[in-house]
């Protein structure tokens, strides 16, 4: 544990902007303005909006670029952006402004990019939706809040960026309201966001309340005069947000559910980078985690816990869209665990990068499959579909590669360094976290190649009315693009270390002792990995797929297919107090605030109506008032004066 | 015996703003006599505007004159050079809104023989008739003249003179009514009866007070209260008559019993000019007095306009909840919001003063417009004044109906309109003052009074309208244009009102 030395350089400097990065805010504004217009003319755009959307997405996307070029010639790589004065009330002065550095460059770069290719497989996918024009105005909305998200300046940015996801992923979950299930799920989505939300707010005010200040550059320059309770409860806090909206352990049941909404939200929010937002938060946040060992230390338990009940579960369901959520809950469970370990932040967001082009690639391949089987979703109508849909089934076939981490795919590279990285923290941690995050890969290979048989090999089992087709060049070519991306991700951004000297400024690298050589850990990993297949090839491949999930299975299975209870524990921990909190105040608000409120109202009309009978219309009793009146004030004027 | 009385010197530049309003009615009177009929009302109307107008162009001229005139009888400084502009804004509005033909079929809403018997042979001849009343353009001019001198008096008797200029044609106008005129000449007589009733208390203040400082003059009062050993009780009796007398002008508890009466039974036109006028002259009187006469006993009479606001505002904003008449709704609010005027006077600093001034040109231009809305609404026999035939006039007429509801909410005090800065800057120099409890009592009242604004909007807007519900009029420019200027005010006001309460601000200094 000796060199695990805590970093004590002076905190980054921000400069200001100039250049091109003076108008970053373009960034934003763009898909912004592409939202305002399709959401604002309705019905009108229905023609031209979704065109209108990838243009704006494609221009964000350009502009990213540039602006990327622009900071990579930089000395200083933390622009600051300062737009105006947001909250100006003494004592609490809240600027608002962008921040753009290695970190938020590298997401915009992704969201961007990812977000432009999913906006054009769009253009397929809801080629037959009546509400087409509004699923992208929807979508640009969404890039707006994610690029605010990672471009804020402050933690109150982030969190109206933050906030912004959340509703527009609230949105494209109930796209199809009219189904329960997805009115349902969007709901879930919404209220364990909220729970998460909770904690990112306190943190906040908890910031403020002991540093005085929530942006970034007061907080993180001011960091090291956290008391250590002070740290942890707002990295704990922070951890609680995080959690919310990425699907972690406890909260991470309303993600599966969320595959209720169409497949490219699925791909794009809830896999490559709404969800990532977790990872983001707490990498932006190392100065602070930094304080507290003890609070890194939770995130990569966490971490750790949500890897294993992600692949467990998706072990068992046979809904496609359900694996590849939880093989989604489980990859995020990964970066959690990468960055819990000093010094390893970098590592947590090249996974985080991987993640994005191999988990979307699946995403948009297992889309393609549903559009050319009906919608349909369960695995166990599949079968055989590898000779109807080459392209799609090339693009999976890539993209499981790369998760399982088979080399030279971008998954290899990635959930290498993370098992490595979780070995070489030493003693018990290392081994504990570092042993769950290998067997997590050997059950990772075990479910995917699950899903890889049980689509695209053995027999038909199609039901009567499908006709599987390939599906049109404007979906496979996204699909083919990030299949790319998926393949050489990893080699790219691994060559000389060049992401993590990138991030090296947001996210320093530490020395580590080394408990096992870089090629040992990655013997190993491909080692498990190749059993999980084996055993997947003995255990599906070998029989014959029933049509329906068997009954008699092991307490386990069972207990997967329940999603191991968490959904029950998370019902009667929170939905139920909640609901019986809302009861009782609903009551209390009928009785108490309504009965007080009608009360007053009462009382008022009721002396309204006896003061209404001292108006008699007699000009008599109007002189003897006011008569009355000059006595009265007479006599006040004299009683101050001798009274006292 | 020769006596040697040497002529007062007059700086007639600084009194031309009132000597343009007066000399304009004394031509009015004229017109009566000379211009032929046919040509007389047009006459008359160029007359009073041309009067008003040129005495606005006076005040703006002495812009930031500051001095004792007529031996130190008037004074010339920021708050009454601020109020006489605004008075002649207003008067040339309420002008405009006697000069309507358009929306009664008769032609006006001024009856053309006042004195005849309701209901008598002569009177259905009259209501048929097509005559029009001149006289009072006359009336309300020298009625503004007196409103002018009023602010301006730093004499007591001088005020008192100025107080029965400005109410003796009020009292007339009250009665002259086209419709409803039974009503009419009943709010003329009571006007007149209490108001002769607390001119007394006025006049009997003057004397005490004479008799405790040995003068009239306001200078001369506050000099005497610097002095000891006068006799104290014949100031605060005093005090007490005078503050009588000022507050039955305001209408402010327990002496705002006259207010909804005569408010409903005048010409509506009349009603505008004495709820926004006839309270701004008043306000300005009350304040000089006050401030200027007595400044240095402000532990003496503070306690007692606590009270007098506190009641003020509740019993108007409670009383106004049961109204079911529009005309009486709206006067009450107009005394709840004299008690919200009170809040800013008794806060005796600056901050106050400039409030208060501020307030006055807020609530004047709203109440007026707002009373020229309700002249719109009307059946066969008139206005519909009461509520229940308001019901559903956002349905027949959206833009009347909008354009009333604004108004009322200026009056609810909600934000971007002109009763919401007006209210905050009564309130946050009374709190500054130290008068936070009052503060809270204002709110609290505000909250009241937004009850009943509230229910109105909810009776125009979202109640299915009577089958045989009254018809809004479509008026001439006159009216119009009094409603666009009032509309314009109050937006304005809300929105931007830095240029004008920098003007307050300015204007917030007396000179003693």
């Amino acid at each position: 544990m000796s060199t695990l030395l805590a970093v004590s350089e002076p905190a980054t400097e921000y400069v200001a902007a100039t250049g091109t990065l003076s108008s970053l805010w373009v960034l934003l504004a763009l898909p912004a303005f592409g939202a305002t217009t399709i959401l604002l003319l309705r019905g009108r755009t229905r023609t031209w909006g979704p065109y209108l959307a990838i243009a704006t997405c494609g221009a964000a996307f350009a502009w990213a670029l540039v602006s990327f070029l622009e900071l990579r010639g930089l000395e200083n790589r933390s622009v600051d952006l300062h737009l105006w004065s947001w909250i100006p009330v003494n004592g609490f002065q809240v600027d608002a402004g962008l921040l753009y550095d290695p970190l938020s460059a590298t997401f915009t770069l992704l969201i961007t990019g990812v977000g432009l290719l999913i906006h054009i497989y769009s253009l397929g996918y809801m080629e037959h939706d009546e509400r087409r024009w509004l699923f992208f105005g929807y979508l640009n909305l969404f890039v707006t809040a994610m690029l605010l998200l990672v471009l804020g300046n402050s933690y109150l940015a982030l969190y109206v960026g933050w906030e912004g996801v959340g509703l527009a992923s609230y949105l494209l979950i109930s796209w199809y309201f009219w189904k329960p299930s997805a009115a349902t799920a969007g709901k879930k989505a919404f209220i364990a966001n909220r729970v998460g939300d909770v904690g990112l707010s306190l943190a906040i005010m908890v910031m403020f309340a002991t540093l005085g200040t929530t942006s970034f550059e007061g907080v993180f320059g001011s960091a090291e005069q956290l008391t250590a309770g002070a740290a942890t409860a707002i990295g704990l806090l922070l951890l609680l947000g995080a959690c919310g909206k990425s699907g972690q352990f406890p909260l991470h049941t309303w993600l599966p559910d969320a595959m209720e909404g169409p497949t490219p939200v699925s791909a794009l929010i809830h896999a490559s980078t709404m969800v990532t937002a977790g990872v983001y938060l707490i990498a932006r946040s190392m100065p602070v985690y930094v304080q507290s060992p003890d609070a890194q230390l939770v995130v990569s338990i966490i971490g750790a816990i949500t890897l294993v009940i992600g692949c467990v579960i998706g072990c068992v369901y046979d809904d496609i869209k359900k694996v590849l959520a939880y093989s989604t809950v489980s990859q995020i469970g990964y970066m959690f665990l990468a960055v819990g370990i000093p010094g390893a932040g970098a590592i947590a967001i090249l996974h985080l990068l991987t993640h994005g082009f191999f988990k979307a690639c699946m995403f948009l391949s297992a889309g393609s499959v549903m559009h050319g089987m009906n919608d349909q979703v369960d695995m166990r109508r599949f079968g055989a579909l590898r000779k109807v849909m080459p392209v799609t089934f090339g693009c999976m076939l890539v993209g499981y590669l790369a998760i399982i981490g088979i080399p030279p795919f971008a998954g290899f590279f990635s959930k290498d360094l993370i098992i490595e990285h979780a070995f070489n923290q030493g003693g018990t941690r290392g081994a504990v976290l570092g042993t769950v995050a290998l067997v997590g890969a050997g059950i990772t290979a075990f479910y995917m190649t699950r899903l890889m048989l049980m689509t695209f090999f053995g027999k038909k089992r199609w039901t009567a009315d499908v006709h599987p087709h390939e599906s049109p060049a404007v979906m496979t070519g996204p699909m083919v693009l990030l299949g790319v991306g998926s393949v050489v991700s990893g080699f790219l951004l691994v060559r000389g270390d060049a992401l993590v000297h990138w991030l090296e400024p947001v996210l320093p690298e530490q020395e580590q002792e080394h408990v096992f050589e870089a090629i040992t850990v990655s013997i190993m990993t491909v080692g498990v990995s190749l059993l999980g297949v084996l055993a997947a090839y003995l255990l599906v491949h070998r029989k014959a797929v029933p049509h329906f999930p068997p009954v008699a299975v092991s307490p386990l299975t069972t207990a997967a297919r329940n999603n191991l209870y968490l959904d029950s524990l998370n019902e009667s921990l929170l939905m139920r107090p909640g609901q019986y909190l809302t009861r009782m105040l609903v009551w209390f608000d009928n009785r108490g605030i309504d009965g007080a409120v009608s009360a007053v109202a009462a009382g008022v009309g009721g002396s309204s109506g006896r003061l209404r009978r001292l108006q008699t219309g007699f000009v008599r009793s109007y002189a003897l008032s006011i008569f009355a009146g000059a006595m009265l004030v007479a006599g006040s004027l004299l009683l101050v004066r001798i009274g006292p | 015996m020769p006596t040697d009385i040497q002529a007062p010197s007059f700086d007639y530049a600084a009194l031309s703003p009132m000597f343009i309003v007066f000399g304009a009615a004394v031509l009015g009177v004229l017109v009566e006599a000379f211009v032929p009929r046919r040509s007389r009302r047009r006459v008359q109307i160029v007359v009073s505007l041309a009067g008003l107008i040129g005495g606005l162009v006076a005040v703006v001229l002495l812009a930031g004159h500051s001095s004792l005139e007529a031996e130190g009888a008037i004074a010339i400084d920021g708050p009454t050079l601020f109020l006489q502009g605004t008075l002649c804004i207003l008067g040339a509005a309420s002008i405009l809104l006697l000069s309507e033909r358009s929306l009664d079929s008769s032609g006006g809403d001024i009856v053309t023989q006042a004195a005849v018997l309701p209901g008598s042979r002569e009177d259905l001849q009259l209501s048929e008739s097509q005559g029009i009343q001149t006289e009072v353009y006359p009336l309300a001019l020298f009625s503004l003249g007196g409103m002018l001198l009023w602010p301006a008096a730093n004499n007591l008797i001088l005020s008192f003179i100025a107080l029965e200029v400005l109410s003796l044609p009020l009292y007339l106008m009250a009665g002259l009514a086209r419709r409803r005129r039974l009503l009419s000449q009943e709010a003329a007589v009571k006007y007149f009866l209490l108001g002769a009733f607390s001119s007394a208390f006025f006049l009997y203040g003057v004397a005490l007070l004479y008799g405790y400082a040995g003068s009239v003059d306001l200078g001369d009062i506050f000099d005497a209260t610097g002095r000891a050993g006068s006799n104290e009780v014949l100031l605060l009796l005093g005090l007490a008559m005078l503050a009588v007398g000022l507050l039955f002008k305001v209408g402010a508890v327990p002496f705002q019993a006259w207010t909804p009466d005569v408010y409903q039974g005048s010409p509506t036109a009349v009603t505008a000019l004495m709820a926004a006028c006839t309270k701004i002259a008043a306000f300005g009187a009350l304040l000089r007095i006050f401030y200027v006469g007595f400044g240095r006993t402000e532990w003496d009479w503070r306690p007692m306009m606590w009270a007098i606001a506190i009641v003020t505002m509740v019993v108007g904003a409670v009383l106004a909840v049961t109204q079911t008449d529009v005309k009486r709704m709206l006067a009450y609010s107009s005394v709840a919001h004299t008690g919200f005027i009170l809040v800013g006077v008794i806060a005796v600093n600056r901050e106050g003063l400039s409030g208060t001034l501020f307030y006055l040109v807020a609530y004047g231009f709203t109440t007026l417009a707002a009373f020229a809305v309700v002249t719109l609404v009307r059946d066969s026999s008139g206005e519909a004044t009461h509520l229940s035939s308001w019901a559903g006039l956002g349905q027949r007429s959206p833009l009347v109906a909008g354009v009333f509801a604004f108004f009322l909410l200026a009056l609810a005090g909600i934000p971007l309109t002109s009763g919401f800065m007006a209210k905050f800057a009564v309130f946050q120099a009374a709190t500054q003052g130290g008068a936070t409890a009052l503060v809270v009592v204002g709110v609290v009242a505000s909250a009241v009074t937004a009850f009943f604004y509230a229910r109105v909007i909810v009776l125009m807007f979202f109640q299915d309208p009577a089958p045989d519900g009254p018809t809004v009029a479509i008026p001439s420019a006159y009216t119009a244009a009094t409603i666009a200027l009032g509309l314009a005010v109050t937006l304005v006001l809300g929105i931007l009102p830095q240029p004008v309460l920098d003007l307050a601000d300015q204007a917030a200094l007396f000179v003693r």
